[in-house]
C-alpha cells in the first residue's frame, strides 16, 4: 500500500512474536478506551459530568472504601451495618449479578476454544431455567431437602443445555452446518419455548406470566437468612450459585490444560489438520464440546431461576451474549474470566439505576470493539520501506 | 529467405521467491503458429516463467517482447490486451455461474448491463468457430472438467487471446478428453494461434509439439530442441539432470521383514478424480525405499492413505500383520507409524501451541505423559527438554509456541515427535523442502539412523539426488501407478527420468 | 362474520403483513447482498435499532420525514463502515465484530434515544379505501418501495456487471481478484449499503410501519433478517417473500386474537400463538439442513467465500 506523494509504501506483516503481556495490555486499553468513548457518548447524553457517572457506577457496584471498612468492622464487632453506608451490599449484588454471567461466559470459552462459535448460550441457559423450573415446581414436593432440590435442579438444568447445545453440536458434526445459525435461531425456539409455558401455558398462574415463587427449598440460600447470627449480613441477596460458576471455571481450567481432552480440543481448535493427523475424532469432539458448552450455559440458567425464585416471562436475554463478549475479554482462560465476569457484574449493577438505560449495552459493545481492535493491531507489524 | 517471427520473446528473466530463485537468467522465445513445450519436473520454473508472460507476476529483471515490440504488464489485464493469455491448472471460473457469466467476467465492456443473450450468442459463434462445443447457458459446476478447460480455452480467445499458455492441460483429463484437446490445440495453430504447452509428460510433448524446451532447477538446460530431431531419452536426461551434488554416507542396508505391503491399492483425490490407479508396493524393515516421481501423481494421496487421512477406494495395505482400513484406531498405532508430512505448517505442528505440548501430539495417549485422565506436566516438560536437545532444536524455551521456530527447527521438531517412539515404519513426504543445507544434512542423518536402527522408511521426494544417495531401491511414480521398481545403487537416470516422464520403453 | 368482513379482516391482515414485514425486506435485501460480497454481518439488529433512533429524532426536531428515513439510513451507514473496517481490512474474526456492534448500536440507541421515548409521533396521512377503511398513505408508499426494490436489487445481481463483479466476490475472490476487480472496494461498498438498508428499515419502523421510539424497537428483528437470508437463498425476490410471510407471522397472533372468529381465533388457543412464532427459526434450520448436502447447497446459492477475509497471494505487482 503505497503512501501518496512520497516513495515510501506501508508494509503490514504478520507478527510471529505474541508475548502474553500484550493480550492482558489489549484488555486493559480495551476497557481504558471503552470508557472515554462512553464518556464522549454519555456527554451527547446530556450527562454533565462522565466521571462522576463512572464514580456513581463504580460505588453502586463494589462499594467504597469507607463501605468496605464499614463492613468488616461491622463483621468482626457482629454489628449491622452503620447508617448511611452500604457496606457488603454492592459486592454482594455484583457477585449475584456475576454468576450466570461467569458461566455463560464459561459456555462460551469451552466452544469457543475449539473454534465452534456457540452464540445460543441465551437459549442454552433459557431451556436450563426451564428445566430447573420444572423440578421445583412440578416434579419434586415441596417438602424435599434443600441441598437435594438445588442438586436435582442443577443436574436437570445442565441436562436441558446439554441436549440443546447438542443439537446444532449434532448438525456441526454430521452435516457440517453452519453453528452460528443454528444456535441464533435455537436462542428464539427457547425464549418461545418459555414463553408457552409461562406467558399462556401451563405453567402460567392466573393471569399473570409466572410461575408464582418457588418453594423455598428451591431457591439459593441467601446470606441475609443468617442475619440473625450475623447482622451484617441483613439485606444481602448473594447467594452460592457464584461458587457453583467459580467451580466450573477451575475444573474447565483443569480441564483444558490438564487432561487429555482438553488438549485434543485446544489442539483441535488451533489446527484441526494436526489434530485429525494425530488421530483425535474430530466429530465426536464436536459433539461433546457442544453438548457440554450448551450445559454450562444450561447451569446458568438454573442458577438465575434459583435466585430469582421465579420463571416468568420478563426471564432476562442476552446473559448468552454478554458470555460472549466475557469469554472474549478473558482471552478464553476460565480463570480470568472469574475476574471479568465480577467486572461486568459490577457494571450491570452500577448502571441500574443510572439514566440513560443503555449505558452498560454501549460499553460493552465499545469494549469488544477495542479489544479485538487492539488485539489485531498487536498482531500485524507496521513497516515502512523506500520504493524503487 | 525470412526469418519466421517470434510470436514473444523473454530475455534474461529473472523471479526471485522468498529463499527461491525460481527463473534464473531465462530466455524463451515461441515462434508464431507453433506449439511450443515447456518441459521439466515441478519447480523447474516453468509455470513461474508463465506466469510472468501472463502478467500474473513481475521479474524481478528481464525484459519481454512481443511482435517485436518491448512491453512490460502490471496485470494479466494488460497480458491478455497484448494476446497473451494462459490457462491455469486451477481454472479460474466461478461454479454457480454460467459460462456466458464467466466469459464476460473482468471485461470492460458492457459497461453496465449484460446483455447476456447477446454474449451466450458471442460465445455460441465462437464456440463453433473453433470446434469447441459448449453450452453457454450451462452452469460451470454442471460440467465436466474437460469441458471447463474448454470454457478457459474460450475466455482466452473471446478476449482476443493470440498466444494460449496451457499449464499441465492433461492432468485432469481423459484419454478422450486429451485427444480432444491436442486436435483443437492443432487446429488453433493452423489459424495462426502459438501454443505453449507446459507439462512433464514426455509422451504428450512429443506427440503434440513442433520444438521442446528443457528447464531443470530454474535454468534452461535445452532451448528450442525441434521435436522430429531428439529422442524421450534424451529429453529425459536434460529434464532430471545428471549431476549427484552430494553424497551421503551409508553403510549397507540389512533387509529385514515386510513391514509395510501394499497392494493394488486405489484411492480418488480431492476432486474425486483416481488419484492412485494400481498400487502395490513393499518396504522391509531396515531399508530406505524411494519414491521418485513429478509431484501430482499420487505421491500425496499415497501418503495420506498411509497415515489415515485418506480413504481408499480399493487394495489393501498391512502395516505387520496389522490391516490398515477404516477401522483401523490411528492413535494407537500412531507411535509405531511415524509420519513426516508435507506440509510442515499445515498437518505436522500446532502453531499457537508450545513446543513442548507439539512434541506430545502423538503421545499424548499413553503414559508417562498421560495416565488416567490427566496430562502429567512434569513429564511433557521433561520429554521436551530431552527432544529438543538430543535433536538439536532450536527455541528459546520449550513453552514458546510452534509458529515461532524456522523451517528447520520445525521439522526438527517434528521428526523428534515423530522419530523417538522409535516407529517401525516411517512416511516421510518431501522432508527437506525449503530448508538450508545444515537442516537438510541433518534430516539425511536421522533418516539414515532410523534405517540403520530397523525401521522401514518409505521417502517421497521431488529432489532425485536425495532419493539416489537416500535410498536403498527405488520405485518411480506415474499417473497413480508404480511404473518401475529397481535398486538405487547404479540406477540408471535417463530409464528413471522417463519412467518419471512417463514413457515406460526407452526408445 | 359476515362474508364482506372477513374479506375485509383478510385484507387487514394482508396489509399489516406487508407492512411489518417492509422494514425487515430493507435489512434482508440488504444483508444479502452483503453476504453475496463474503461478509457476514450479524450486527443487523444494531445497524437498525441506530437507523430507528436516528430517524425518529431526526423527524422530530425537523418535522420532515424524508429526512427522518435519511438520517436513519446515514447512521446505519456508518455503524456498518466501522464493521467493514474491522473485518475487512483488520481482518477480525466476523461474528465478533458483528456482535460487538450489535452490542454498540443497542446502546448508543437506548442511550441517545431515552430523550425520544413516548413523544409524539408521525401522524399517518389517512386516505379512505373501500373495505379497508382508514389507510396511512405513507405505509402503502412504504410496501410500494419495498415491492419495486426487491426486483431492482434481483435485476442489479443478476443482470448487471456490477452485479456480476459483486456475485464473482463472493463465490471465488482471487478468480475475480486474478480478473481485475477490486475485492476489498466490493466488500466494504455493499456492507455498508447493508448498513444503509439496514439503518432504512429501522428509520421506516419508528417513523411509518410502526411509530413511535421505544428502547430496543425492533425486538430482535435483526436477528431474524439474518436467518431470512438464509431462508431466501441469497435471493433477492425470495427474500420478498420470505419478509412478507414473517411480516404475516407478527401480524398473526395479534389479529387472530379477535375472538369473533369462529374456530379460528387464537383467543381460545393462546398456546398455538407461540408455536407458529417458533416457525420461521425451525423452518430455517430445515432449510440448513437440507442446504448440507453438495448438490443442494450448490442450488441454495450460499456464496462459497462467506465468511472468510481475503487475503491477497503473494504476487509479485
Amino acid at each position: 500500500m503505497r503512501i501518496p506523494w512520497t516513495s515510501y509504501r506501508v508494509r503490514i506483516e504478520t507478527r510471529l512474536d505474541n508475548p502474553a503481556w500484550m493480550s492482558v495490555v489489549s484488555s486493559v486499553l480495551g476497557v481504558v478506551l471503552a470508557l472515554i468513548v462512553g464518556g464522549f457518548v454519555l456527554r451527547a447524553a446530556g450527562a454533565t459530568d462522565p466521571v462522576a457517572t463512572y464514580r456513581e457506577i463504580f460505588k453502586e457496584g463494589f462499594g467504597t472504601f469507607a463501605d468496605w471498612r464499614a463492613g468488616i468492622i461491622a463483621l468482626l464487632t457482629h454489628d449491622s451495618c452503620p447508617k448511611g453506608l452500604l457496606c457488603f451490599g454492592p459486592i454482594s449484588d455484583t457477585l449475584v449479578k456475576a454468576s450466570p454471567i461467569l458461566l455463560t461466559g464459561l459456555a462460551c470459552i469451552l466452544a469457543f476454544r475449539m473454534k465452534l462459535w456457540n452464540i445460543g448460550a441465551d437459549g442454552q441457559m433459557f431451556l436450563g431455567a426451564w428445566a430447573a423450573t420444572a423440578v421445583a415446581v412440578f416434579l419434586l414436593p415441596k417438602s424435599t431437602d434443600r441441598a437435594v432440590m438445588l442438586a436435582v435442579m442443577a443436574l436437570a438444568g445442565f441436562s436441558a443445555g446439554l441436549v440443546y447445545g447438542a443439537i446444532p453440536g449434532l448438525l456441526k458434526a454430521f452435516l457440517n452446518i453452519n453453528e452460528i445459525i443454528t444456535t441464533l435461531m435455537l436462542n428464539y425456539i427457547a425464549y418461545k419455548w418459555v414463553e408457552y409455558f409461562v406467558v399462556v401455558g401451563p405453567w402460567s398462574i392466573g393471569d399473570f406470566e409466572s410461575t408464582g415463587t418457588f418453594p423455598k427449598s428451591a431457591t439459593w440460600p441467601r446470606l441475609t437468612e443468617y442475619a440473625k447470627q450475623i447482622p451484617i449480613l441483613a439485606g444481602l441477596t448473594a447467594h452460592p450459585g457464584i461458587l457453583v460458576g467459580i467451580g466450573v471455571a477451575l475444573l474447565l481450567a483443569w480441564v483444558l490444560f490438564r487432561s487429555r481432552w482438553g488438549y485434543e480440543i485446544r489442539v483441535s481448535g488451533d489446527n484441526p489438520k494436526a489434530a485429525r493427523y494425530a488421530g483425535i475424532g474430530l466429530k465426536r469432539n464436536i459433539l461433546l464440546v457442544m453438548a457440554l458448552s450448551g450445559a454450562i450455559a444450561g447451569l446458568a440458567g438454573m442458577n438465575e431461576v434459583a435466585a430469582l425464585r421465579e420463571l416468568n416471562g420478563r426471564f432476562q436475554r442476552g446473559y448468552g451474549f454478554t458470555g460472549v463478549i466475557v469469554a472474549w475479554l478473558a482471552r478464553l482462560n476460565p480463570l480470568a474470566a472469574i475476574l471479568v465476569a465480577i467486572l461486568f457484574g459490577g457494571l450491570l449493577v452500577g448502571t441500574q439505576l443510572i439514566q440513560p438505560q443503555g449505558i452498560a449495552s454501549m460499553l460493552q459493545g465499545v469494549i469488544l470493539f477495542v479489544v479485538v481492535g487492539t488485539e489485531l493491531l498487536f498482531r500485524y507489524r507496521v513497516q515502512l520501506e523506500k520504493i524503487g | 529467405m525470412t526469418e519466421p517471427l517470434n510470436a514473444f520473446e523473454l530475455h534474461g528473466i529473472v523471479k526471485r521467491f522468498p529463499g527461491v530463485l525460481a527463473n534464473d537468467n531465462v530466455d524463451f522465445a515461441c515462434r508464431v503458429g507453433e506449439v511450443h513445450a515447456l518441459l521439466g519436473e515441478n519447480g523447474a520454473g516453468k509455470s513461474t516463467l508463465m506466469n510472468v508472460l501472463a502478467g500474473l507476476y513481475r521479474p524481478e529483471s528481464g525484459e519481454i517482447f512481443v511482435g517485436g515490440r518491448r512491453v512490460s504488464f502490471r496485470s494479466p489485464q494488460e497480458a491478455i490486451a497484448h494476446g497473451l493469455g494462459m490457462v491455469h491448472q486451477h481454472f479460474m471460473l466461478v461454479a454457480p455461474h454460467t459460462v456466458a457469466e464467466n466469459m464476460v467476467l473482468g471485461l470492460d465492456r458492457p459497461r453496465f448491463l449484460l446483455n447476456l443473450h447477446r454474449v451466450e450468442e458471442q460465445v455460441a459463434a465462437l464456440a463453433e468457430q473453433y470446434g469447441l462445443s459448449v453450452n453457454p447457458r450451462a452452469k460451470i459446476w454442471e460440467l465436466s472438467v474437460g469441458e471447463q478447460q474448454r470454457v478457459e480455452v474460450l475466455k482466452m480467445l473471446f478476449r482476443g487471446a493470440k498466444v494460449l499458455i496451457m499449464d499441465e492441460p492433461t492432468a485432469v483429463l481423459t484419454p478422450q478428453e486429451v485427444e480432444s484437446l491436442f486436435h483443437t490445440l492443432r487446429d488453433m495453430t493452423g489459424r495462426g494461434h502459438t501454443i505453449v504447452f507446459i507439462s512433464h509428460k514426455l509422451d504428450e510433448v512429443v506427440s503434440i509439439a513442433d520444438r521442446v524446451t528443457v528447464m531443470r532447477r530454474g535454468r534452461v538446460t535445452a532451448a528450442n530442441v525441434p521435436v522430429k530431431g531428439t529422442t524421450k531419452a534424451e529429453l529425459a536426461k536434460l529434464m532430471v539432470g545428471r549431476e549427484i551434488l552430494f553424497q551421503v554416507e551409508k553403510k549397507e542396508a540389512k533387509p529385514g521383514e515386510v513391514v509395510l505391503a501394499v497392494d493394488h491399492l486405489q484411492a480418488e483425490n480431492d476432486r474425486h478424480l483416481p488419484a492412485l490407479r494400481d498400487v502395490s508396493l513393499q518396504v522391509r524393515a531396515g531399508e530406505i525405499l524411494g519414491i521418485a516421481g513429478v509431484a501430482g501423481n499420487g505421491q500425496r494421496e499415497l501418503a495420506e492413505v498411509l497415515t489415515g487421512l485418506r480413504r481408499t477406494t480399493g487394495g489393501v495395505m498391512k502395516f505387520g500383520q496389522i490391516r490398515l482400513d477404516a477401522s483401523t484406531n490411528w492413535l494407537e498405532i500412531g507411535l509405531r507409524l511415524a509420519h513426516i508430512p508435507e506440509d510442515r505448517a499445515a498437518y505436522g505442528s500446532v502453531p499457537n501451541m508450545s513446543v513442548a505440548e507439539n512434541l506430545i501430539l502423538k503421545s499424548f495417549q499413553h503414559p508417562p505423559i498421560s495416565s488416567g485422565w490427566s496430562i502429567n506436566s512434569a513429564a511433557v516438560r521433561k520429554n521436551a527438554v530431552r527432544l529438543i536437545d538430543e535433536y538439536k532444536v532450536d527455541t528459546p524455551t520449550v513453552e514458546t509456541p510452534a509458529r515461532m521456530l524456522s523451517g528447520g527447527n520445525l521439522q526438527r521438531l517434528i521428526l523428534a515427535r515423530e522419530t523417538s517412539g522409535r516407529p517401525s515404519l516411517m512416511v516421510a513426504v518431501h522432508p527437506t523442502r525449503g530448508l538450508d543445507v545444515g537442516a537438510t544434512e541433518a534430516v539425511h542423518k536421522l533418516l539414515i539412523e532410523q534405517r540403520d536402527a530397523g525401521a522401514a522408511i518409505l521417502l517421497i521426494s521431488e529432489d532425485l539426488d536425495e532419493l539416489l544417495s537416500l535410498s536403498d531401491r527405488l520405485a518411480v511414480m506415474y499417473e497413480g501407478q508404480i511404473v518401475g521398481e529397481m535398486p538405487a545403487k547404479g540406477a540408471n537416470i535417463q530409464t528413471i527420468g522417463l519412467m518419471m516422464a512417463g514413457t515406460k520403453a526407452v526408445s | 362474520m359476515s362474508h364482506l368482513s372477513l374479506i375485509a379482516l383478510a385484507l387487514t391482515i394482508l396489509f399489516g403483513s406487508l407492512v411489518s414485514g417492509t422494514p425487515l425486506l430493507f435489512a434482508t435485501l440488504g444483508e444479502i447482498l452483503a453476504e453475496r460480497s463474503g461478509v457476514m454481518n450479524l450486527g443487523i439488529e444494531g445497524m437498525m435499532l441506530v437507523g430507528a433512533m436516528s430517524g425518529f429524532a431526526a423527524w422530530f426536531h425537523t418535522g420532515n420525514l424524508v429526512l427522518g428515513l435519511l438520517t436513519g439510513m446515514l447512521f446505519g451507514g456508518l455503524l456498518a463502515l466501522l464493521h467493514a473496517y474491522i473485518t475487512i481490512t483488520l481482518r477480525a474474526d466476523q461474528v465478533v465484530s458483528g456482535l460487538a456492534v450489535t452490542f454498540l448500536g443497542t446502546g448508543l440507541s437506548s442511550i441517545l434515544g431515552a430523550p425520544y421515548v413516548g413523544q409524539r409521533v408521525p401522524e399517518p396521512h389517512a386516505i379512505m379505501l373501500p373495505l379497508l377503511e382508514r389507510v396511512d398513505l405513507n405505509q402503502i408508499i412504504l410496501i410500494l418501495v419495498g415491492l419495486a426494490l426487491a426486483p431492482l436489487v434481483w435485476y442489479y445481481l443478476n443482470r448487471t456487471r456490477p452485479g456480476l463483479n459483486l456475485r464473482s466476490v463472493g463465490e471465488y475472490p482471487s478468480a475475480a481478484d486474478a480478473l481485475g476487480i477490486n475485492v476489498f472496494r466490493t466488500r466494504y461498498l455493499y456492507v455498508v449499503f447493508g448498513g444503509v438498508m439496514s439503518g432504512l428499515g429501522g428509520a421506516a419502523m419508528s417513523l411509518i410501519s410502526d411509530p413511535g421510539w421505544v428502547d430496543g424497537k425492533t425486538s430482535g428483528l435483526g436477528w431474524i433478517a439474518v436467518g431470512l437470508v438464509i431462508f431466501a437463498s441469497w435471493d433477492p425476490l425470495r427474500g420478498l417473500w420470505v419478509s412478507y410471510f414473517f411480516g404475516l407471522l407478527r401480524r398473526l397472533p395479534l389479529d387472530l386474537q379477535n375472538p369473533a372468529l369462529p374456530l379460528v381465533s387464537t383467543a381460545n388457543y393462546p398456546s398455538v400463538g407461540r408455536f407458529m412464532d417458533m416457525l420461521p427459526y425451525l423452518a430455517t434450520i430445515f432449510i440448513l439442513i437440507l442446504g448440507s448436502r453438495e448438490a443442494m447447497r450448490k442450488r441454495l446459492g450460499a456464496p462459497a467465500a462467506l465468511g472468510t477475509p481475503y487475503i491477497r497471494g503473494e504476487r509479485g505487482l
